[in-house]
């Protein structure tokens, strides 16, 4: 399989800090890969240099075979590479609908199928109805689709956190990505609804869209991934299939020597190898 | 309340002339208000919808006043090397058009370079942008006339060929120009906060980087946004020259601009008829308190009744009275749980 991702020996520093250091790796074409390693591993700062929130100090990140250097965060979505954030992240004052509607911002521009040449003078003139329309089917889709029809009419700053991350997904979703980053995405949900998220991750995966996750949930990486790549002080250290990295000394030693949270991960990443 | 607020106004102010009899005074009060109030309309575009505050807002509109005055009124000037510009008068009509060209022009250069620095770095450049074009005027006497004003600037003439022509000299026609003029630019901006593009401006600010990753484009919409507002304030700059027939470098004061921002503030910025509710309230104020004290005395009274106002309805008035509404209004009762391809818990 190809790669649709690949990152090249990426570095950054902030200041004397090394974040991340000499990041190498690739993900398939219809690949779930999951990033994992302990707090301030800088699998965020990972996600931010390929989506364009941060220049890399070296390297460099390949999507599609295109480079993506010197791309901004919204020309790097238009090539088909959506991302969700760690913090929940969501337009709080509008509606979830209207969320939605303005993560189809793309699906709405000039050019796109059903969209006039000008869409800022159709609006002008009043003739903007029907992709209007379309684009309001589209919402109603998604939303239906991931589940938050229901919440449609509501404030997104007032959702539960579970749901606000739900959010998250269908405004990244919205912009019909080829590969999707999802930066711990079931962090504030329940058991039961990391049970239906995971299942959400499979139905986009069989929709033929690539995913890189970055979790702390360690049973629930296990489950879902293809394939793990393990990052510690900026460091690659592991990457394989669930099974190797479960049973990688460098991958235990790195959680074991961190604080008890990630032990706990670490356990749980144990429990789950049992199980 | 969304369409019938709007309506009702549009309609009581279609009517209102005919109520108040010919009272000039009245009648030239409601014009300066109705051209203040689309400078307000104006910069609600920037400072409600996408959240930069343009302290130098003044400078479209003064921009506009002197475009289209210098258009109507003609120049000779000299303009360095030997080389002389010299403008015949055209109608005030083009300049009226040249005047929204110009301001709009001058928003893109001021988008372009500023949205780059956000926040207080934008105040500051408009600010200082708006001293510059201050003083232009004020100096480049063979252009200005400087001090001493332009004057004699010819009242606008709408025509159409073969019809007919009229010059709107009288202040009743001036009224329903401005109120005409005062509609569309409402209903453009109706239109773009209600498309596409609006939803862009309120993703950017309410949530810059989760814009950026649907795609949004910060800098165009931005862009697009300061070159609409300054279009409008040049508008109203083009009206109020026509209007007054006379101008002079005091047209770039910074108190309308503080005005201004009174007006959306207390009016509900970020709202359509927010900028309109609070230019009606401040642009009339000095009508109600005339008969009882000096004009320096007003500007007390402006701020009391701002505090007040702000005091009681934080947002402004059009969130706060829609807000109260709302209230009134039964709560609809929304299913918590929905069974979806998905989502079955
Ligand atoms: N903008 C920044 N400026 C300075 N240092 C930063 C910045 N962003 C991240 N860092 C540092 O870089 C390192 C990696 O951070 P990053 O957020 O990528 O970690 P992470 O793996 O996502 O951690 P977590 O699991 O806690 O989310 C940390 O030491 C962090 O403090
Ligand atoms: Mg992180």
């Amino acid at each position: 399989m190809s790669a649709i991702l690949s990152v090249e020996h990426v570095g950054v520093r902030f200041g004397g800090l090394v974040a991340i250091a000499d990041l190498h790796f690739d993900v398939a074409q219809g690949e779930i890969v999951s990033l994992i390693g302990p707090n301030g591993a800088g699998k965020t700062t990972a996600f931010n240099v390929m989506t364009g929130f941060l220049k890399p100090s070296q390297g460099e990140v390949r999507f599609r075979g295109t480079s993506l250097k010197g791309l901004q965060p919204h020309e790097i979505t238009r090539l088909g590479l959506a991302r969700t954030f760690q913090r929940t992240s969501v337009f709080p004052d509008d509606t979830v609908f209207d969320n939605v509607m303005i993560g189809l911002h793309r699906q709405g521009a000039a050019g796109a199928p059903g969209i006039g040449r000008a869409p800022v003078l159709d609006a002008l003139l009043g003739r903007a109805g029907a992709s209007e329309r379309r684009l309001r089917e589209r919402a109603e889709a998604l939303l239906d689709w991931v589940g938050l029809s229901a919440r449609a009419q509501e404030k997104a700053g007032s959702l539960a956190y579970g749901e606000q991350r739900l959010v998250g997904v269908a405004l990244a979703l919205a912009t019909e990505p080829a590969m999707l980053l999802l930066d711990e995405p079931v962090s504030g949900m329940n058991a039961s609804e990391t049970r239906v998220f995971v299942r959400l991750i499979r139905q986009i995966r069989e929709r033929g869209v690539t995913l890189l996750l970055v979790e702390h949930d360690m049973p629930m990486v296990m489950e879902v991934s293809d394939r793990i790549v393990v990052l510690n002080y900026g460091r690659l250290i592991a990457e394989g299939p669930p099974d190797r990295i479960r049973t990688d000394p460098a991958v235990i030693e790195a959680y074991l020597g961190q604080g008890s949270a990630a032990r706990r991960a670490a356990a749980e990443a144990q429990e789950a190898a049992h199980a | 309340m969304s369409r019938l607020l709007p309506l009702a106004l549009l309609g009581a102010l279609v009517a209102l002339p005919l109520a108040l009899g010919a009272n000039p005074y009245l009648l030239n009060a409601l014009i300066v208000t109705g051209i203040v109030t689309i400078g307000a309309m104006s910069l609600n575009l920037l400072l409600g919808f996408t959240g930069q505050l343009s302290l130098g807002h003044i400078a479209f509109f003064g921009i506009g006043a002197y475009v289209s005055a210098l258009t109507s009124l003609g120049f000779d000037v000299e303009i360095g090397f030997g080389l002389r510009v010299v403008h015949e008068p055209w109608p005030a009509a083009v300049g009226f058009v040249l005047a929204t060209l110009a301001a709009g022009a001058c928003g893109y250069l001021i988008g372009r370079l500023s949205f780059r620095v956000r926040g207080a770095y934008f105040v500051i450049v408009t600010i200082s942008f708006a001293e510059v074009v201050r003083l232009v005027a004020l100096n480049w006497v063979e252009l200005t006339q400087g001090p001493l004003a332009l004057t004699n600037i010819p009242a606008i003439t709408l025509g159409l060929p073969g019809i007919g022509a009229w010059t709107l000299k009288t202040k009743l026609q001036n009224y329903y120009l401005v109120l005409a003029i005062g509609t569309l630019c409402y209903l453009v901006i109706a239109r773009l906060v209600g498309s596409r593009f609006g939803r862009a401006m309120r993703g950017l600010k309410e949530n810059e980087s989760l814009a950026l990753s649907v795609g949004i484009n910060a800098t165009r919409t931005l862009t697009v946004a300061a070159v609409v507002s300054a279009a409008m304030a040049g508008a109203a700059g083009s009206l109020y020259a026509h209007y007054l027939r006379i101008i002079d470098p005091d047209v770039f004061a910074f108190t309308t601009t503080v005005s201004m921002v009174i007006m959306v503030v207390a009016g509900g910025k970020g709202t359509l008829m927010g900028p309109v509710i609070g230019g009606l309230i401040f642009g009339l104020l000095p009508v109600a308190l005339r008969p009882v004290m000096a004009p320096e005395a007003q500007w007390i009274v402006y701020g009391v009744v701002l505090i007040l106002i702000l005091f009681v309805m934080p947002r402004g008035i059009v969130p706060g009275v829609s807000a109260l509404l709302a209230r009134r209004r039964p709560v609809r009762a929304v299913p918590v749980l929905e069974a979806s391809p998905v989502v079955q818990r």
